[in-house]
């Protein structure tokens, strides 16, 4: 059973290609779940999940809501945003205050790259990482890569660009490392400010450095949220400069030799990375993104609780039976 | 190992699915609002062929439908790793129709019950029956079926293999003793 998963999902850059294709596989039906009248499964019906947020989050914490409701699960959120107590201290106190609550999974956003990493580690809940510092966002990466397979079928041989602000984006890597798995070519393009050091031997992509490159190059755009902070941190000159050298632009679009298909994480910066008729435009596959979220999130949720390891061993006879 | 006993080859499966077919129209005299639902994975051809057949003998189409009852599984917590999860397509509005609930084998009755929820979820019929291939005894819950094409008492230890043309290449249906199938 190579597609099974561990106790948690902290990357998906130490995932098998099975792992993560059975992940996606499990989001089809899940997805349709979504569509029901009734847009509930008891599926995880006594499972307690804790959402702990230590960083703003809108669009992952809502989706992960949604996710856990549809699956009967029971959802508390833990708000830390603006804590002050310093991080690893926060970590292992919270992570002691939810073993003794006796919950099942938890969901954890924080601003320290590893942080899902420490809380696996000190605890026996599921973990999942909704985004840890400038590491990973694995169920960001798994709904595009859901996304992408739904228009395409197959990740093999495709190519998939992503533009912007690489060297900040948890994004970013769990993307590189999701496509490349799944046998896609990735290329980033971006100033050269905001891409990692050497990103082309430790990543394995492709460096654009122009984005009419990169639209005449690629079969995706995955074009990232440009923090605005960015500007004062001195990384590009002003936000109407990236627009005009990295903006996708429907001008530039028109260009393309094939079929281009738009991503983006969200929330947008209409006019800065992305121009408003692209993102509303017909190569836009943002909103299916989004939809893709709650059932990558479902299929997480689903496949890690319970599926522990240890547990495995056990199942054999009864899982065939009818 | 002992070799499988068969219990129904090729000739034998279409017999009973005819008979099968028949039975279930006559029961709800007609097919008035009749949709067949099998449950994944051989209850679906196997829903597909009694309706194709209802539909050869009566005229009308019959709607079909699959169901997976992974999602309603009462073990999911005490079995590990997950099991994978197929599709659920119910393709027409069930509210007050005759849904006809087609599986392979009919053993624990656990599926079924699963099956029962699922289908709330998706309306409320105004009637449920279970069709099943093979009824094998052994039910655990107070479920049993309305149309049956072969009932046998088989041992805890042997499995009842009920393969279909759509996905193992031929109908037959077997004993053997228990092992993982890999399907």
């Amino acid at each position: 059973m190579t597609g099974a998963l561990g106790k948690d999902l902290l990357d998906l850059e130490s995932l098998s290609a099975a792992q993560i294709t059975g992940i996606l596989d499990t989001a089809v039906p899940l997805k349709a779940v979504s569509e029901r009248k009734i847009k509930k499964v008891p599926t995880l019906r006594g499972a307690t999940v804790a959402n702990l947020f230590f960083e703003a989050s809108t669009r992952t914490r809502v989706s992960f809501e949604f996710a856990e409701k549809r699956l009967s699960a029971d959802a508390v959120n833990v708000a830390t945003a603006g804590s002050s107590v310093a991080k690893g201290e926060t970590l292992v106190d919270t992570a002691r205050n939810l073993e003794a609550m006796r919950i099942d999974m938890v969901v954890v956003r924080h601003s320290a790259s590893g942080a899902a990493r420490f809380l696996a580690d000190r605890i026996d809940s599921n973990v999942i990482n909704a985004g840890d510092g400038t590491h990973e966002h694995p169920t960001q990466g798994l709904l595009d890569l859901l996304t992408l397979r739904e228009r395409w079928g197959t990740l093999a041989g495709r190519r998939v660009c992503i533009c912007g602000d690489v060297l900040h984006s948890r994004v970013a890597r769990s993307n590189i490392h999701g496509l490349r798995k799944l046998g896609a070519e990735v290329a980033v393009c971006g100033p050269r400010t905001l891409l990692p050091h050497g990103v082309e031997e430790v990543f394995g992509v492709t460096v654009l450095d122009r984005i009419e490159a990169a639209i005449e190059w690629a079969d995706a755009l995955n074009v990232l949220r440009l923090q605005l902070e960015r500007m004062e941190a001195g990384y590009i000159p002003s936000l109407r400069e990236y627009n005009r050298v990295f903006g996708v632009t429907r001008e530039r679009l028109e260009r393309a030799p094939r079929d281009l298909l738009i991503l983006h994480p969200g929330p947008m910066n209409r006019g800065v990375e992305i121009d408003s008729d692209v993102a509303d435009g017909p190569h836009s596959v943002i909103l299916d993104q989004v939809t893709n979220g709650v059932a990558v999130r479902m299929a997480v949720l689903y496949l890690l609780r319970g599926g522990r390891p240890d547990q495995a061993a056990a199942a054999g006879a009864a899982a065939g039976d009818s | 190992m002992s070799a499988p006993t068969v219990l129904l080859d090729a000739r034998a499966c279409e017999r009973t699915l005819r008979r099968m077919a028949d039975e279930i129209v006559e029961r709800i005299g007609g097919t008035e609002g009749l949709v067949l639902v099998g449950i994944q994975r051989r209850g679906v051809p196997l829903a597909a062929r009694l309706a194709a057949l209802i539909e050869q003998r009566e005229g009308g189409t019959v709607p079909r439908g699959a169901l997976d009852i992974t999602l309603y599984r009462d073990d999911l917590q005490t079995i590990g790793p997950r099991p994978v999860v197929g599709a659920t397509d119910i393709p027409v509005d069930i509210d007050g129709t005759t849904v006809v609930i087609v599986d392979d084998v009919l053993y624990t009755g656990r599926t079924v019950r699963a099956a029962l929820d699922e289908l709330a979820d998706f309306g409320r019929p105004r009637r449920i029956l279970l069709a099943v291939l093979v009824d094998r005894g052994g039910q655990e819950l107070p479920i049993r079926a309305d149309v049956v094409g072969k009932t046998i008492a088989v041992m805890p230890d042997q499995l009842v293999d009920v393969q279909v043309a759509e996905l193992d290449g031929a109908d037959a249906v077997l004993i053997t003793a228990r092992e993982p199938r890999g399907a």
